[in-house]
């Protein structure tokens, strides 16, 4: 994974929870499609048609907040989104964008639909039309858990470590 | 001059926790359901780990959606069923047994000054017995499994004090939706809570798991009532282990504290879709409903399911009106004393002890339009339905509305 990421923005607003970014419905299923095909489906029933590959979206207050549901992070992964930046994130959530390997960041940013989003996660700034952003930098150990693409793929490269 | 949190995490650590520090801690009891476990066995296999660190401290209720509604969550369940045989955990509850933060508590799994994740987010319920309880993801759960351990951050926490007894028809339920209502649905966010006052104390066994169930509905990491002679006497010959109590020093740092004047508080009503939209009944009486669910695991409980029945008794029902208890053994005894008779003879639905409609999956999820009156934790934006309308109350309103088909004052009824 990336530490700098750079992509088209999409807003939400505050306290966006997890039912909307994948309904109930739709979790009874190993498909990572099907989570994708219905990513945002409960705010924005169009958003999986729209959104392209390396979109970024950005929250208001308390993204992802709710369920423990880790297919809302894997909703937007695999539904292309390579970043979510918001100004604080629902605890659970964050700690599923971790470790499914979707990157986030907390920053509280000035930032319109389709506005170019650069995000730097070792430096934990945020870009968007020329004016930085200082966010909430990740601890290492949790940037680690992302470079390696989320905790899975993280402790099998410290059991590789270990042999 | 520790919180019941950092003293908890001490422990679990093996070393002096404060809050804001990030720890690697011991969890005594892992909990993972039929929905949850599916994405958690996934990623524990795709470690390529074999044997999980402990099994007699996993514990495996399925109650999202059982008995299965599909062919592809039968295939789901026969899959966990296996995994379960092979991993050789002994707590597994199937079909019918109960809802999770139930059935761990009624089981023992809960208890003072314990370390409890569950791969959900209501897991915050066992602080109800003095335990720091708390939701994670699927993956997060995975590493448990391997592992016996997690990172944490420790909480910062926040004092909730509720004054003052409470009026006929005022339970825990609107004393929990006024306390989320005040801190807001974000204002606990990355934090635990502590709840004190004499109305908490009075507050039953299951009063309290309602308070606690919702902790996460203010961002909570975990809520929790400091344990008591009532605690005690419930986990009397239920707890699988010994325990001991953890209580918070007396110059214990709070980042906020709340004060809830529960003597004056009217019946609690949270519209659609937060959470924290709460007002008192009156200002939303009359609003026509389609369906009236009473269950989940924030009252599903007998006492819930007693209260429906007094307000019900003898009379009948205006709209379809669900109700699921909570566990097998609160079912047996609604049965056994008469409360199920009384419902259904109202004109009630009773479903297997489950999660139900209240996460839209089946057994009673709403149309687009239709409105709901449910005594669960959550009103966001289409859970039970797309399109649908939920607003959470207390059971006795729940039950005050099934009477007249419309959001009702239980004490006008």
């Amino acid at each position: 994974m990336e530490s700098k990421i750079k992509g088209k923005a999409w807003i939400f607003g505050d306290d966006i929870d997890t039912d909307v970014i994948i309904p109930g419905k739709y979790l009874r299923t190993t498909d990572m499609q099907v989570f994708a095909d219905h990513a945002m489906e409960g705010i924005d029933p169009d958003f999986s048609r729209k959104v392209e590959k390396g979109d970024v979206v950005v929250g208001g207050n308390n993204f992802g907040c709710g369920s423990s549901r880790e297919q809302a992070a894997l909703a937007l992964k695999y539904a292309g989104v390579s970043c979510v930046v918001a100004k604080f994130f629902g605890r659970i959530f964050f700690r599923n964008a971790i470790n499914v390997g979707l990157p986030l960041m907390e920053a509280d940013i000035e930032c319109k639909d389709g506005d170019i989003v650069e995000v730097d996660l070792l430096e934990g700034t945020v870009r968007v039309n020329g004016k930085d952003f200082k966010g909430n930098k990740l601890p290492d150990f949790l940037l680690e858990i992302l470079t390696d693409g989320g905790l899975v793929e993280h402790r099998k490269a410290l059991q590789e470590q270990d042999k | 001059m520790s919180t019941i949190s950092e003293k908890i995490f001490s422990r679990a650590s093996g070393k002096e926790a404060k809050a804001n520090e990030f720890i690697m801690a011991n969890v005594d009891y892992a909990m993972a359901h039929d929905g949850t476990s599916v994405l958690a066995v996934r990623s524990f296999k795709k470690m390529g780990l074999e044997k999980v660190w402990d099994p007699k401290r996993i514990v495996i209720p399925f109650d999202h959606l059982t008995p299965a509604n599909t062919e592809t969550t039968a295939a789901l369940h026969h899959d966990i069923r296996e995994w379960i045989a092979e991993q050789g955990i002994p707590n597994f509850f199937d079909v019918g047994e109960g809802i999770c933060h139930q059935v761990l508590p009624e089981n023992g799994f809960a208890m003072p000054g314990k370390l409890v994740v569950g791969a959900d987010s209501h897991s915050c319920t066992y602080g109800a017995f003095g335990a720091f309880g708390t939701g994670v993801g699927a993956t997060d759960m995975s590493e448990i499994f391997a592992a016996g351990k997690l990172w944490f951050k420790v909480p910062e926490t926040i004092k909730v004090t509720a004054r003052g007894k409470l009026g006929k028809h005022v339970l825990a339920k609107d004393v929990t939706l006024k306390t989320i209502g005040t801190v807001g649905a974000a204002g606990a966010t990355y934090k635990a809570a502590e709840f004190y006052g004499d109305t908490i104390t009075d507050l039953s066994i299951s009063g309290r798991m309602t308070l606690c169930n919702m902790a996460i509905e203010m961002g909570g990491k975990a809520g929790i009532v400091p344990p008591d002679k009532k605690t005690f006497d419930f986990l009397e010959g239920r707890a699988v282990e010994e325990y001991e109590p953890v209580y918070a020093d007396e110059d214990a740092e709070y980042c906020a504290e709340y004060d809830i004047d529960a003597a004056n508080l009217e019946p609690q009503v949270a519209r659609p879709h937060q959470v924290d939209n709460v007002c008192d009944v009156m200002e939303v009486a009359g609003t026509k409903v389609d369906q009236v669910f009473i269950g989940t695991c924030t009252n599903g409980r007998l006492e819930d399911l007693e209260i429906a029945a007094d307000i019900l008794k003898g009379e009948k029902v205006a709209v379809r009106t669900l109700v699921i208890p909570a566990s097998r053994s609160i079912m047996i005894e609604a049965i056994r004393n008469g409360t199920a008779e009384t419902l259904l003879e109202a004109g009630a639905t009773l479903g297997t002890p489950g999660c139900g409609p209240c996460l839209g999956g089946h057994m009673g999820v709403i149309a687009e339009g239709e409105v709901c009156i449910s005594t669960a934790n959550r009103n966001f934006r289409g859970r039970m339905g797309t399109g649908g309308q939920i607003y959470l109350a207390s059971p006795v309103t729940a039950a005050a509305s099934a009477l007249t088909g419309e959001i009702s004052d239980p004490r006008t009824v």
